[in-house]
């Protein structure tokens, strides 16, 4: 056992790691906004998996993966807006309304990857930060990766920064917090909230072009794999805060990378234990943040997934 | 008192009609500048609908306003501050999980910086004796110091009118007279203030002009300390008034008692869980009053069954029952009926009938062998609607549909009905009108005429006093030894509702755990 | 502009004609994305929704087919229900299915070859013991940890999915399948099969089970105050508390009945139309069932319809790929649609829409 850790490429791995990461990221960190607004959106691997294939379809028809990803972004802003019609318009219920958003994504997303399956997909120039990629170790491990990766990463800072110190940011907690408190302020619930859900579709979108277009790269049907429900676990784990949300992703990337190879290395564990690994940890780590004190240092919105309408 | 100035607001012929509803009727009436005007009337007059006419949350259906002598039609809550006008709610419009200076920021148009606001906050708040800790969560705040963030919040954008409703239904009479002096303070400043409230003697104590409204029309305007305050009740009911009487009776034996049981507070009070201990005789009725959010819904929780305790902490008859649930409890006589009507006492989109079965199950025999009788259901909620007056279609209609005293009548004659040995109910009135009301305490009282004990948890004073046999207050989790009602002053109660919360600076109470750190 | 406005009492007849609309509008919609495709429309709806009953050229063989893809989404669409009435949202059932058809089928195979009447009630019991053991995993987390069972139960199904396949390549795979994954035919073990009982009509055990579950669901759910304990809970949790519901113990019962119930489904499926457990047993019932259930209005009857007509969308999705090349998936998206449709019609049961001239902020 000791052999085979030893005799793995770590620093390769932590490269793969950021890479791995990435897909859940982008869409835990949409989620995030999403949910601070008070709107549980469960379809988040709907929206990642119809992003995948739009943002393929277009990387493919383009060749031009910036557009695949700009296409990605869209379909899953499209498609969480019909969430936002249903939810916050026509006041359905989030919970059924979220998985009637994954089972129409997965049924979507297979339907226009008909003609996809086994191409592969226009490659993504990597962007080498000057200087800095030449560091030893580091530099491999941190700075030669596509734009997408430091996207993401910028916006954890993003999202962090318009959460904490921008008005904006203040009335979308607002409106999480107390709808009608917030509405009766004169703020408008509905369109921030609506904005918000198209702000995390288009998030989870991206992501699932970066997992088709860049990690994989190939498109296959049902290939986000229960990424958006970790997705969705994430943001309990990080407490709705975008910086634990990083530390979340990338453990998860961790445990993913590391799980796959060691298949590849064949340590004698079934390799259907290794594949079932990153759902087996998610779990146990909603475990560990939802009970007890853990759950007391948890700042979920006070209105998350309630319904709101305007006429008191 | 501020001289009578010129017009301020003037509203002329406003109608609003909801389905089913004339809110208001072609109400007419004006506020003068530097004026303190209270609308007084009953719940359901159409105060609240009016108010929210000239804060922009409601739009009329006819009728012309003018503001400070321009034509004024807010569509919009953000346009009538920038107007002006600015409200205080009855039901804050605050976010617990922020702190107070961002609740603040969120209610201006243009915020400065967090650190100048908080400048700014401690400026004002000082002015007119309100003291705040812009840095502090609004959710640990005691009610009246979330009604202090509310009101700051109004000043710090200098309102010319200042709307407040029921603004005194979370405090204690303490800290009501530092309201008032505040809001004397602003008035003498040039600021009219809009006053909405059913309480006659505080409205003759402040106010300057009043307009009383009954059914969505404006029945007069007046001079309240011109006028009694049984002129005014019966201005604002439109009948001759008349508390029920209540014949003295002999207490029976204690059927409930109640020893050293916690409220472990939610949101944590001042000081730590405090213990709760008292007895109820057959044939009375304890009031228990105090400021809402001191434990009152732990206390009926804890008395419902739906929050265990140790079983010795709650005995009925000599019988702990404290570890039981709430159909155990029930099964042996001890029934309750929640504040929280909708949700809580019945399930909104549930039938009459249905909710009759939430809690008439076991004493009621509903179900055989697990199956439940809907016919026998159906007649139980038949009874109860019709011994209780309760106007409905019929025992079909869903809860949500009936008015709220409609559905108080049915919820509290629901327990009634089943005979309890113990009824604890918790605001029974809240929210009801007149008439039920008047109903629902007749009911409590003919309850305990026949034998049953009552406790009564209201905010209510004027309430509790009329009816109950004892009183005491519930204050931060901890209760006052019960004491006679009859020859109880109204100082004596305030010094059993424990002073003001956190007025220390100004009232200079002695109990100075529970106050916010003044600002520098 | 449109407004809403809520009914003082929610619209029995929007109740039942909600899912009607909705099945029409999905109709109308699904014809469009067949013409977005190069299909012909009508030929497409004909092909999906009548040829499989009145065609006489399918007809035969579409029908028996009607109740046996029917019976499993009806069975764990009715133990959904429960929980979806009492707001616990139990969306794992395809790994509950899954669970229960590995231990029931683990548990025939383990009498293989030996004979004997008691072996199929066993794996039956097997069955609902594997999907309520893998739904109690949701149920003590949420009720000890407060961990929420949305997201505990669907990353199960992943975690079933690699069991399944580790048992379909591993310690099940048949030892006379030349290597290939996947366990014993069970279809050709009479004592562990679960056989087509009136030859012609489809009609297996699992038909049988659907069909006594839905009666006693109506019972359970409307005339006992068990069922009315689950409804209250889901209208008003606090007057559930109020009334004496632990709300812990109506998770562990709701999670039972929907796991067990799951788990059979998967024990019949297996025994009968699958035969075999194999890499990809899983086919989706336990997540299309989760559709079935809201469009049958979380009414056990209701339910019934709505699983034929589901199932329906199946076998002449399967007649549409065969005879005019529309690919499995636009079937897939047509169910989802469904969903969708129903979840926008469905505002109008508690909601008056008013149309109104101008502006107003209320």
């Amino acid at each position: 056992m000791t052999d085979l850790l030893f005799g793995l490429n770590w620093p390769q791995l932590a490269a793969a790691l950021m890479l791995a990461s990435t897909p859940i990221l982008l869409a835990a960190l949409g989620e995030l906004v999403v949910e601070r607004a008070g709107v549980l959106n469960l379809g988040v691997e709907g929206m990642m998996i119809l992003g995948a294939v739009a943002g393929f379809a277009a990387g493919v028809e383009t060749g031009a993966p910036l557009w695949g990803f700009l296409a990605a972004a869209l379909a899953g802003a499209g498609l969480a807006l019909l969430f936002g019609v249903l939810t916050q318009l026509l006041l359905a219920n989030q919970v059924a309304a979220g998985l009637a958003l994954t089972l129409f994504g997965l049924g979507l997303s297979a339907l226009v990857g008909q003609g996809y399956q086994g191409i592969k997909p226009p490659p993504l120039a990597r962007l080498e930060v000057p200087l800095l990629s030449e560091i030893p170790v580091l530099g491999p491990v941190l700075f030669r990766h596509d734009p997408v990766v430091y996207l993401s990463l910028l916006l954890v800072l993003a999202t962090a920064l318009f959460l904490a110190r921008t008005r904006a940011g203040l009335i979308l907690r607002a409106v999480g917090e107390d709808a009608a408190a917030a509405h009766a302020l004169g703020y408008r619930v509905v369109r921030i909230r609506l904005l918000a859900i198209a702000w995390g579709g288009a998030l989870a979108g991206l992501g699932g072009a970066h997992l088709s277009l860049v990690r994989v790269p190939q498109w296959t049907e049902g290939m986000t794999a229960g990424a958006g429900w970790i997705a969705l676990a994430l943001v309990v784990f990080a407490g709705w805060r975008s910086g634990r949300l990083l530390l979340g992703a990338y453990l998860f990337g961790g445990i993913t990378v590391l799980q796959l190879n060691l298949q590849a290395a064949g340590i004698a564990v079934p390799v259907e234990l290794l594949s079932m690994s990153p759902y087996l940890v998610t779990i146990l780590v909603l475990v560990i943040m939802s009970s007890g004190r853990a759950r007391a240092a948890l700042a979920a919105p006070a209105d998350l997934g309630r319904p709101f309408h305007a006429a008191a | 008192m501020p001289p009578a100035g010129r017009v301020l607001l003037s509203v002329e012929g406003l109608t609003k009609a909801y389905p089913g509803v004339l809110a208001n009727d072609a109400v007419s009436f004006a506020v003068a500048e530097g004026e303190v005007h209270a609308l007084l009337g009953e719940n359901g007059a159409g105060k609240s609908t009016l108010v929210k006419a000239i804060y922009g949350l409601v739009r009329p259906d006819a009728g012309r306003m003018t503001f400070r002598g321009r034509p004024y039609a807010p569509a919009e809550p953000r346009a009538a501050r920038a107007a002006g006008v600015a409200m205080v709610f009855q039901h804050f419009s605050l976010f617990e999980a922020l702190s107070v200076a961002e609740n603040i920021a969120l209610g201006m148009e243009r915020p400065p910086p967090l650190r100048e606001l908080g400048r700014r906050i401690a400026a004002v708040s000082r002015a007119y004796g309100l003291p705040l800790d812009p840095l502090r969560r609004v959710g640990d705040l005691s009610a009246g110091e979330r009604q202090r963030v509310e009101i700051v919040r109004c000043l710090l954008q200098d309102p010319k009118l200042l709307i407040m409703d029921e603004p005194t239904s979370v405090l204690t009479p303490q800290e009501a007279t530092i309201l008032f002096h505040t809001l004397r303070k602003l008035a003498a400043g040039g600021t009219a203030i809009l006053y909405i409230s059913h309480k006659l003697e505080e409205i003759r104590a402040l106010c300057d002009a009043a307009t009383i409204l009954r059914h969505g029309r404006a029945v007069a305007s007046l001079d309240p300390r011109r006028h009694g305050t049984r002129a005014l009740a019966e201005l604002m009911v439109g009948a001759s008034f008349a508390p029920p009487a209540r014949a003295g009776r002999a207490a029976g034996p204690t059927v409930l008692a109640v020893e050293g049981l916690t409220l472990a507070p939610a949101g944590g009070f001042g000081r730590g869980p405090g213990e709760v201990s008292f007895t109820v005789a057959a044939g009375e009725i304890l009031g228990i009053g105090g400021v809402a959010g001191n434990g009152q819904d732990a206390l009926l929780d804890a008395l419902s069954g739906e929050r265990p305790s140790a079983p010795g902490a709650v005995r009925l008859n000599g019988r702990p029952v404290g570890a039981l649930g709430p159909a155990a409890r029930r099964a042996l006589g001890l029934s309750a009926a929640p504040e929280e009507r909708l949700g809580h006492a019945a399930a909104p989109d549930m039938s009459l009938t249905e909710n009759a079965l939430v809690t008439a199950q076991v004493r009621e025999r509903l179900t055989r062998r697990g199956f439940v009788d809907w016919a026998r259901t159906r007649a139980f909620a038949e009874r109860v609607i019709a011994r209780f007056d309760v106007r409905t279609p019929g025992p079909g209609a869903a809860a949500r549909a009936l008015s709220g005293g409609n559905l108080q009548k049915f919820l509290i004659g629901r327990e009634i009905l089943q005979r309890p040995v113990v009824l604890a109910v918790n605001q029974p009135t809240w929210g009801v009108d007149a008439a039920a009301a008047a109903a629902i305490r007749r009911a409590l009282i003919d309850l305990a005429a026949e034998g049953a004990a009552v406790v009564m948890i209201s905010q209510d004073l004027d309430e509790l006093l009329e009816i109950a046999d004892r009183f005491a207050v519930l204050n931060e989790g901890r209760l006052t030894p019960p004491r006679p009602t009859a020859g109880l002053s109204l100082e004596e109660i305030g010094l059993m509702m424990g002073g003001a919360h956190g007025m220390h600076e100004i009232a200079g109470g002695p109990r100075r755990e529970t106050g916010p750190a003044a600002p520098p | 502009m449109i407004r809403l406005e809520k009914r003082a009492e929610p619209s029995r007849a929007w109740q039942v004609a909600a899912p009607v609309v909705a099945v029409g509008l999905t109709m109308l919609a699904g014809a469009a994305m067949f013409a977005a495709l190069g299909k012909d429309p009508a030929a497409a709806i004909r092909t999906i929704f009548w040829d499989p009953l009145f065609s006489p050229q399918f007809a035969a063989y579409s029908r028996p087919q009607l109740l046996v893809k029917a019976a499993p989404l009806i069975l764990i669409a009715i133990g959904l229900s429960f929980g979806f009435r009492a707001g616990i949202w139990n969306i794992g059932a395809e790994g509950q299915y899954l669970m229960g058809a590995l231990a029931g089928g683990a548990v025939g195979l383990a009498f293989y070859p030996a004979g004997g009447a008691h072996i199929f009630p066993l794996m039956v019991l097997a069955g609902a013991l594997g999907g309520w053991l893998w739904a109690m995993i949701p149920a003590v987390l949420k009720v000890r940890f407060a961990t929420s069972e949305i997201l505990v139960s669907l990353l199960l199904v992943y975690v079933a999915q690699q069991i399944v396949a580790a048992a379909a390549v591993g310690w099940l795979r048949n030892p006379e399948g030349g290597g290939f994954p996947g366990s014993r035919n069970l279809a050709r073990y009479p004592a562990a099969s679960n056989p087509e009982l009136l030859p012609g009509t489809g009609v297996h055990w699992g038909v049988v089970a659907a069909a006594l579950a839905v009666p006693l669901a109506w019972v359970l759910l409307l005339r006992h105050v068990a069922g009315f304990r689950v409804r209250l809970t889901g209208a008003a949790p606090r007057a559930a508390r109020f009334a004496g519901v632990r709300p812990g113990a109506m998770t562990f019962a709701c999670l039972s009945v929907s796991g067990a119930l799951a788990g059979l489904a998967g024990l019949f499926e297996l025994a009968g139309p699958a035969g075999q457990i194999s890499i990809d047993f899983g086919s989706g019932y336990g997540f299309t069932a989760i559709i079935v259930a809201f469009l049958g209005r979380l009414h056990p009857f209701g339910i019934l319809l709505a699983g034929l007509l589901m199932a329906l969308t199946y076998i002449g999705g399967e007649l549409a790929q065969f005879m005019l090349g529309i690919p499995k998936a636009a079937i897939q998206a047509f169910q989802g649609m469904l969903l969708f449709f129903l979840l926008g019609v469905d505002v109008l049961t508690n909601w008056r829409v008013r149309l109104r001239r101008r502006r107003e902020a209320r």
